[in-house]
């Protein structure tokens, strides 16, 4: 195993893109994921054949990716809230064209120009609406900084594999934080890319990369046909993380850095004789239904802990059928919950679960 | 046994640098560390800290609310985090800036006048690497036979002279006698 190495995330994660084979980076600086855009200019240049571009908008940047993307080649692009709203177009676009390419999103506070604290607010965003039309990307939320990293690489995998966009959907502390990490990712795996404009030759047909269709029945056809693949998805490549569950009977569901909090409140409360545990989606999207479905025949309570105002918890609701009381514990604005916050929320679950 | 840091101070004393190093010391003892700097508006101007975990364990929240070890750097950030400071803790004050004592009883607290000290030993800038110096003695929290490779980790090779100094100012605070 290679030598533990001390990186912020933001820097970390754009190593690991660069060990990914991604060598196409487009971007706009905003805080707080500036160090990513700062670490791909240093280090782009000094790669064959790499491309650092700062746009003149994120619009722009979300279009050149587009562009590369059609190419076939590996090409990411980084912003924070405000900023991956202005990318929302083109993410519909990616999702049109069936297209791979790998977003990071280090939310800060919203809406609005908002706060650059730590936020989870474009939750509802990037696993329901990150533009228009029927899509999915695939949604990574990383909850340390080695899983900055190894979620950037397989993040390109995923998309290559399914012809998708990947978003890793991390914040602010994800991004600003440093912990060790190891760089020790192994092969770049090789994708079928034979869709991919890369000029015939005048040996083959010409692929098309297009998201406009005139015939509403061809359209609806390639919309059924992504559904198809996004069941595969939701069949092959949930992860989750699940900690103190064997137990439990209240369950905590939390992601970055939500769950690092939710970490310290149950270590806590177990001091304390209640038995709680936590089940961390690591996919946003496709989102750990059944696992916490079989969870909600267990515990008497669940827990979301999040950075806004209460998004995830639909899904978690959604999950588990409403089988069990959902409590939420939230701050907002780039407040992080502090370990206080949750172990009040847990004291209270304990209270109205009544006993078992 | 996780230690909870947390440096703060003016923007520009070396709050950040100092939280890296000893990050990369309890790197190198094998331990769990994170290093989570604050980035919003008060480091433009106000105070800025630096939280550091230095655990056995698998590390929860990277976030320092009740520090275990304060390092004081200016005024308003022991105003701010006295209080905050876990009972048992201890507390580094520099007493050249912070003319305020410690008023809480159930913590140590150490003084040094390490914003004087550097002026005088010709150390610009390295206030906070002599505050760490004398931390490492007074806690215990890491063996300072480390210094040395943990500095070679943060100050690059090519800049001999900056490590030479960064040295000279954990070694004046290691052996400060009050």
């Amino acid at each position: 195993m290679s030598e533990k190495v001390l990186m912020k995330g933001n820097e970390a994660m754009a190593e690991a893109a660069i060990m990914a084979g991604c060598k196409h980076y487009f971007g706009y600086p905003i805080t707080p994921q500036t160090e990513a855009a700062a670490y791909m200019a240093k280090r782009m240049p000094k790669l064959d054949g790499g491309v650092f571009l700062q746009a003149e908008s994120e619009i722009a940047a979300i279009n050149m990716v587009i562009g590369v993307a059609s190419t076939g080649k590996r090409v990411m692009t980084s912003s924070s809230s405000p900023g991956i709203a202005l990318k929302s177009e083109g993410l519909s676009y990616l999702a049109g064209c069936d297209l791979p390419a790998l977003v990071i999103n280090v939310q800060r506070g919203g809406p609005g120009l908002g706060s650059i604290q730590p936020s989870q607010s474009d939750y509802f965003h990037a696993t329901r609406g990150a533009g228009h039309g029927d899509f999915h990307m695939i949604i990574l939320a990383p909850a340390s900084v080695q899983e900055m990293v190894d979620l950037t690489f397989k993040g390109f995998d995923l998309g290559d594999k399914y012809r998708m966009t990947t978003m890793i959907l991390a914040d602010g502390t994800m991004g600003q934080m440093m912990e060790p990490v190891s760089l020790d990712m192994g092969e770049v795996k090789e994708y079928d890319k034979s869709w991919a404009l890369t000029g015939t030759k005048g040996e083959r047909k010409p692929n098309i990369v297009n998201s406009l269709f005139m015939l509403p029945a061809d359209l609806e056809k390639y919309n059924f046909e992504r559904y198809e693949k996004y069941k595969l998805i939701e069949e092959n490549e949930v992860m989750y993380d699940e900690y103190m569950m064997d137990d439990a009977e209240i369950c905590i569901v939390a992601f970055g850095v939500a769950a690092r909090v939710s970490q310290n409140a149950i270590d806590e409360a177990r001091k304390q004789g209640i038995k709680v545990g936590m089940i961390r989606p690591i996919t946003l999207w496709p989102f750990p239904k059944k696992v916490l479905n079989s969870a909600a025949d267990k515990v008497k309570a669940f827990v979301s802990v999040e950075l806004n105002m209460g998004q995830m918890i639909e899904d978690v609701e959604l999950a588990t059928r409403c089988k069990k009381p959902v409590l939420l514990c939230n701050r907002a604005g780039g407040v992080i919950p502090t370990t206080e916050d949750v172990m009040s929320k847990i004291i209270e679950a304990n209270e109205i679960g009544g006993a078992n | 046994m996780a230690k909870q840091i947390l440096i703060a101070g003016f923007g520009g004393q070396g709050v950040l640098f100092s939280g890296k190093f000893l990050a990369y010391e309890g790197l190198l003892e094998d331990k769990e560390v994170s290093w989570l700097p604050s980035y919003g508006p008060e480091m433009r101007g106000g105070t800025a800290n630096c939280s550091i975990i230095i655990s056995d364990t698998k590390i929860g929240s990277p976030i320092v609310n009740n520090p275990d070890i304060l390092i004081a750097m200016n005024a308003p950030s022991l105003e701010k985090y006295e209080d905050a400071t876990n009972a048992g803790g201890v507390i580094i004050s520099d007493n050249s800036l912070i003319e305020k004592k410690v008023a809480r009883e159930d913590v140590e607290a150490y003084y040094i006048p390490a914003t004087k000290l550097a002026s005088d030993e010709n150390l610009p800038g390295l206030a906070n690497m002599i505050m760490i110096g004398y931390m490492i003695k007074k806690t215990g929290i890491i063996p300072y036979e480390n210094v040395e490779a943990a500095m070679k980790k943060v100050v690059s090779a090519k800049k001999q002279n900056l490590f030479d100094l960064n040295m000279k100012a954990v070694e004046l605070g290691y052996n400060y006698a009050e």
